[in-house]
């Protein structure tokens, strides 16, 4: 069963194997996404990171939820030399963070329903439980980041995250999505494999901000793989990623 | 002199490369023939002082006319002070593809500390297309600007 809806302007996607899966589930994990958007979402107003940035909300004031990301961005600011940082010109700005978290607690909700063989994705990041439809592994695509038709790798992956940062291509140029007005100089996507997909999306975030570096520091991670695409279309990945790849 | 200034800086650095890599690759081409004369040799240490001597620029010199042919290379596992270093070429299309390296230092306590302050040598392959099929993809995330962009061209193309 599976079933695709917009949350947060992005599509997210949830599939479960498992017999005996209702649309509760569903309604379950979908309305978490809601819950999350309406909190963390700067876009809306009346979020609670909004009250935060308009100064009508301290963050002692805050709830749990908003307590938590602040102290997980914290620490992943402090493990990624300074190159994760949720503040930018005196806002806060979580989604890079939240993302991930998002994603890995729709997982745990539905672990905890009793389901072993699923996956989370939103817009473009996945947790992959078990196995796939097929019994087999989940057969999962790295995008083509000059053509998003297009995919540049199979992988086979089980019980992990997986998460993609990068630009994007508008017109002929390619822009660097935190600062649309400078071209990036030579990274344009860095995939990042991770125990779940919290690590995988802070830690290739951070990475991304990098630029060349940023593979080298996934390499240096242990329980996490990297493949890089720089603006020529040359890939660079780390030792250990090739056991992921399917050439099936 | 005359033919660099009437390039562009881009183009020449380019060539450069283009003229590096080439002339690494012909180097590894030629080491791996010559340590495979002097395994049949019986004067192993002649072949080695050509290989360091006269033969590396005439090589050089003629390596932009060299075309590469389609398979993979082994180089042989080479000297490099620290430790050994022994590298593989594929060439898909006569151009080179991947290089991997099959062995370099690190069993050493010198290369040890050498190479924790260097950045790992980590592999490299120009990225191809795939045509199998997938549960799901993984890819940058659009901003929502960008998304909305872009369903809007989506749905503008749907009318036509």
């Amino acid at each position: 069963m599976k079933q695709t809806r917009m949350v947060m302007g992005m599509p997210v996607i949830l599939e479960v194997i498992d017999s005996g899966v209702t649309g509760k589930i569903f309604d379950d994990v979908f309305g978490y996404f809601g819950y999350v958007d309406r909190k963390f979402s700067t876009y809306k107003p009346d979020s609670e990171i909004s009250l935060i940035n308009r100064h009508e909300l301290t963050l002692e004031q805050a709830s749990d939820d908003m307590k938590a990301i602040f102290m997980l961005a914290e620490q992943t600011r402090l493990e990624t030399d300074g190159y994760f940082d949720i503040e930018r010109k005196g806002l806060y700005d979580p989604s890079g963070i939240v993302k991930g978290w998002a994603i890995n607690q729709a997982a745990e909700i539905l672990r905890q329903a009793g389901f072993e063989n699923y996956y989370v994705y939103a817009g473009g990041d996945i947790q992959v439980s078990g196995k796939n439809g097929q019994g087999q592994d989940w057969r999962v695509g790295i995008e083509n980041p000059f053509n998003p038709t297009e995919i540049v790798k199979v992988l086979s992956l089980q019980n992990c995250g997986i998460a993609t940062s990068g630009t994007y291509i508008r017109g002929q140029h390619i822009y660097n999505p935190k600062n649309n007005d400078q071209p990036i100089t030579e990274i344009v996507s860095l995939s990042v494999i991770g125990p779940n997909i919290y690590e995988a999306d802070r830690f290739a975030t951070a990475a991304f901000a990098m630029e060349s570096a940023g593979i080298h520091f996934i390499e240096k991670m242990e329980g996490f793989e990297g493949y890089m695409i720089d603006r020529h279309g040359m890939a660079t990945y780390t030792n250990g990623f090739e056991r992921y790849v399917s050439h099936a | 002199m005359s033919r660099k200034q009437t390039n562009q800086p881009s183009d020449f650095v380019q060539k450069i490369k283009k003229f590096f890599l080439s002339a690494f690759v012909v180097l590894t081409f030629l080491a791996y023939f010559l340590h495979e004369r002097s395994t049949n040799s019986s004067n192993a240490s002649t072949s080695n002082a050509v290989a360091n001597t006269s033969a590396v620029p005439t090589v050089i010199a003629t390596s932009p006319g060299v075309v590469f042919k389609n398979g993979t290379y082994t180089g042989p596992s080479v000297d490099a002070t620290y430790g050994q270093v022994q590298v593989q070429v594929a060439i898909q299309n006569g151009k080179i593809a991947n290089v991997q390296f099959l062995d370099y230092p690190h069993d050493r306590r010198t290369s040890q500390q050498i190479n924790s302050q260097v950045m790992p040598w980590l592999e490299q392959e120009a990225i191809q297309a795939q045509s199998a099929n997938v549960d799901l993809i993984s890819g940058a995330t659009l901003t929502s600007e960008a998304f909305v962009n872009s369903l809007q061209s989506a749905l503008q193309s749907a009318q036509n």
